[in-house]
């Protein structure tokens, strides 16, 4: 962005064009002939990264909004509705709440990397600046989108967050009812939610823009810290920062997959799978797992206004990092006694952000709070200081000289694994109305034919389970988001369109008017839903017969139930090969057989309760509904109360999820694609350097 | 150094080019076909059925199949009369009317009521022709629901439907 650009078009068209709007020029000049420092590491990839998800995101989401109703009574369905019957809507629900994760994951190793090198230091302060702008409000629509859906994660988070605002003094309680636009989180929340949701990704493209011209006008930094001279030291940005980029944006497009295809609700809570009841709050609020370490700090001052400023303290702080380090050396490569708080530092994040997924109690709270003064001491004491008094060492004359390859290689990947761990300790806990995490035992695991990457449904066991939901379920318990049709579908119990069509004809749904005016009762066609239980007709009336409970539908519960895991195995969980995502179906058939006739010593079950030994808190409203032989199998299997528990938990799994099979089939295609595609990068990426060195 | 003849980074490059317009289309194809119909609203457009019984001589009801206002006309005789005289050839879009009702039913007359011009609903019992007139752009139908006047540029379409019994017919 220095001086006019020295593109010169031959033909004549784009001369005429050009000499009216050069915006050929522009990029020519921004993005192909800009010089750019030879001695780039791979640190240096997530801006294009970064670049790359804004554009996923913006183009996902544009394309979600087609199908979305953001309505309070309707906004839950309409999710489930692109799930099951969009075109590829699976894919791009998937893509859009997994591209948010991998959005921040991007986002926390470009501004470790700027903490790092010293990237915010003049003459980039402004950079920095700007950058910390996008920061927050990547926050902000991340928030905004995380209420969608409207879970129950989604409620009591939009509840808990816009009540941070209360805690101004005299007129915090007026903001909160502006915002809420209304007594509390409703439907015109959710509307402008969605609206503003909609509205920042196209803000954050704009500061996006003021920020790529601010770094034009500085020049990239390097990871010496030493500013690159015209010349020898700097390799035109296309094709070699263009390739490499390019490389950079297919692995972690593998990454990125792996997720989508395989553990697409890993970093999801599943607690967002219960429709928001605004009654009944979870027991365990955790926010998305980037802003943990913040929920953390929140949580560690013991006063309300205190806490919300240090949360927002600790961010706004960033912006006046320029300042606070007095270094006059950028890189911390010959920085060695800040490279060592810089690691403390990373690892005070990491434990922030665990303590944020753990409930605000006990020994939890002391750790946060010693971790919340390094936070803060870190900035405003250590930096500082650190400037004053190190000893740097010495600064290589040029980039040319310095010859840093061989340590950075090892360091990278150190580092990716230590921020791409961020993602994974900072997931919140899968603690779902759980008294007491401890007390509750895990419930076993068990095999599943669906599991893993090349996992399939079993249809004769979908069939039982089927029928196991007819006989025993269905009486209390609704499938109100699936339709007869549905029961023929490819990757399902594989029953045929007419069996499916005798199927819907045994069950009534109401119509109507017809021609006098009146309701009637018809049978159901292939095209209708599940109608709802007959013997409740509404909530009120199935508290009244169920000791105060409604018994929940039965759709998305699969996916709505799990247990937690503990470190390390929730680390596991996530890895190839040992990757595991049926706690909810395995917290299923353990509840299905938990029930004993007594409570053990020491534990009273109220009136109306049975005891269940995993239900949380041990009391529950629901009798035990199977015994052995309640069912009557046709293919020969033995109808034991552990073998029906199996069949109707995996006939809830393929309700949850019914494109399962085609998700894990077009998975498979797209890995070997990436895997491919990123060799073949690597390779060209390797050739265009090859010139360089 | 140049050479005329491709190198094996020129190939390098080929492959990866291929290779990512490959994986460029293989992208866009679920953006593009997100927006097709939906399987929800696929199954809503499954078949019809419709009693005839309540429906008197000379008299024209409207009923909705995939969305399309579907047009039940219960012809008079002088309506059938009039729709089987006329010299097709005559007509702008020509087509007898025993190609557009069921054999034995031809009191029964089946139409898709959208005027094939930009799309409005036709008024029944209006127009020259006793049949249909189309206030947008001024097209008017027959009895037989052929265009004879106006932009239209065809006669309204007849849905597929069969007579399930002689009181009842199925849409679609």
């Amino acid at each position: 962005m220095s001086g006019p650009s020295t593109y010169q078009p031959q033909n004549a068209f784009l001369k005429w064009f050009e000499a009216r709007l050069p915006i050929m020029g522009l990029v020519h000049s921004s993005f192909v002939v800009y010089p750019t420092p030879k001695n780039l590491n791979y640190w240096w990839t997530f801006g294009a990264i970064l670049s790359f998800m804004l554009g996923v995101q913006i183009i996902t989401g544009i394309v979600l909004v087609m199908h979305y109703t953001p309505h309070v009574d309707m906004a839950f369905n309409s999710v489930e509705h692109i799930m099951r019957d969009v075109n590829y809507g699976w894919l791009l629900r998937y893509l859009h709440s997994n591209g948010a994760s991998m959005f921040f994951i991007a986002v926390y190793v470009h501004m470790f990397r700027g903490l790092y090198y010293g990237s915010y230091k003049e003459p980039r302060e402004v950079l920095w600046i700007l950058g910390v702008i996008i920061y927050l409000l990547m926050m902000a629509t991340g928030f905004l989108g995380y209420t969608l859906p409207w879970g129950q994660m989604s409620f009591w988070g939009a509840t808990v967050i816009t009540n941070f605002f209360s805690a101004i003094p005299i007129v915090g309680e007026t903001v909160v009812t502006w915002l809420w636009g209304g007594y509390a989180v409703g439907n015109p929340t959710l509307q402008r939610f969605f609206s503003l949701h909609y509205l920042l990704p196209f803000v954050i493209a704009g500061v996006v823009v003021l920020h790529v011209w601010a770094l034009h006008v500085a020049g990239q930094n390097n990871p010496t810290g030493v500013e690159m001279k015209p010349g020898q030291d700097s390799v035109p940005f296309t094709p070699h920062a263009t390739i490499k980029d390019g490389f950079m944006v297919m692995l972690f497009c593998l990454f990125y997959a792996w997720f989508v295809f395989y553990i697409p609700n890993y970093l999801g809570h599943a607690d967002n799978y219960i429709p928001a009841n605004p009654g009944v709050t979870p027991t365990h609020i955790v926010p998305e797992w980037y802003y943990l370490p913040f929920y953390a700090i929140l949580r560690a001052v013991p006063n309300k206004l205190a806490g919300v400023i240090a949360l927002f303290g600790s961010i706004i702080l960033l912006a006046f990092l320029p300042w606070l380090d007095t270094s006059r050396v950028k890189s911390a490569t010959y920085r060695p006694l800040y490279k060592q708080f810089f690691w403390v530092f990373v690892l005070v994040c990491l434990g922030l952000g665990y303590l944020g997924s753990k409930p605000a109690e006990g020994g939890y709270v002391i750790a946060a709070r010693i971790l919340t003064a390094y936070y803060f001491l870190h900035f405003l004491i250590i930096m500082p200081l650190l400037g004053l008094i190190e000893t740097p060492r010495p600064l290589p004359s040029s980039i040319s000289e310095a010859v840093l390859k061989k340590a950075k290689v090892a360091a990278t990947f150190l580092f990716v694994a230590a921020i791409g761990s961020a993602a994974f300790l900072n997931m919140p806990t899968k603690a779902f109305a759980q008294e007491g995490a401890h007390e509750a035992p895990k419930p076993p695991k068990n095999s599943w034919s669906f599991a893993g990457v090349f996992g399939k449904f079993d249809q004769g066991q979908l069939q039982r389970g089927f029928k196991v939901y007819k006989e025993v379920c269905q009486t209390c318990h609704g499938l109100s988001l699936l339709s007869f049709r549905n029961l023929a579908d490819p990757g399902g119990p594989g029953f045929t369109e007419a069996q499916a069509t005798a199927i819907a004809a045994d069950y009534k749904v109401q119509d109507g008017p017809n021609d006098q005016g009146e309701m009637f009762e018809r049978n159901a066609r292939p095209a209708d839903r599940f109608p709802p239980p007959t013997t409740w007709k509404n909530e009120a009336q199935a508290r009244q017969l169920y000791n105060g409970t409604v018994p929940p539908d039965m759709s998305v519960l699969a996916k709505a139930r799990g247990y937690e895991r503990g470190f390390p195995l929730f680390l596991v969980d996530a890895l190839p090969f040992f990757s595991y995502q049926e706690h909810g179906v395995d917290y299923v058939v353990a509840l299905l057989k938990g029930y004993k006739d007594k409570a053990p010593a020491g534990v009273t079950i109220p009136a109306g309760g049975n005891y269940n030994e995993f239900f949380p808190g041990n009391s529950i409203a629901m009798p035990p509904p199977l015994t052995d032989g309640r069912v009557e199998y046709t293919d020969g299997t033995p109808n034991t109360v552990d073998q029906m528990s199996k069949d109707v938990a995996a006939f809830m799994m393929w309700a949850a999820e019914p494109k399962l099979e085609q998700r894990k089939r077009v998975g498979f295609q797209v890995m070997v694609f990436l895997a491919v595609f990123s060799l073949l990068m690597y390779f060209t990426k390797k050739k265009v350097w090859a010139d360089a060195h | 150094m140049t050479s005329a003849e491709p190198t094996r980074r020129d190939f390098l490059y080929i492959a990866t080019g291929t290779v990512g317009a490959v994986g460029a289309a293989a992208v866009a194809w679920p953006l593009i076909s997100q927006m097709n119909p939906d399987a929800s609203t696929i199954a809503a457009g499954a078949p019809i059925e419709v009693d005839l019984g309540p429906i008197a001589e000379g008299q024209v009801i409207k009923v909705f199949w995939r969305s399309k206002p579907i047009f039940i006309s219960h012809r008079s005789k002088k309506e059938i009369t009039e729709a089987q005289k006329v010299d097709v050839a005559t007509l702008p879009d020509p087509q007898p009317d025993n190609k557009r009702v069921k054999e034995g039913h031809d009191q029964w007359l089946v139409v898709i009521g959208i005027c094939t011009h930009l799309g409005c609903i036709p008024l029944a019992h209006q127009g020259d022709y006793d049949g249909w007139f189309c206030p947008c752009h001024g097209s008017q139908y027959d009895s037989s629901g052929r265009v004879r006047r106006g932009p239209a540029p065809a006669n309204l379409p007849v849905p597929p439907y069969e007579f399930v019994s002689d009181t009842k017919i199925r849409i679609g």
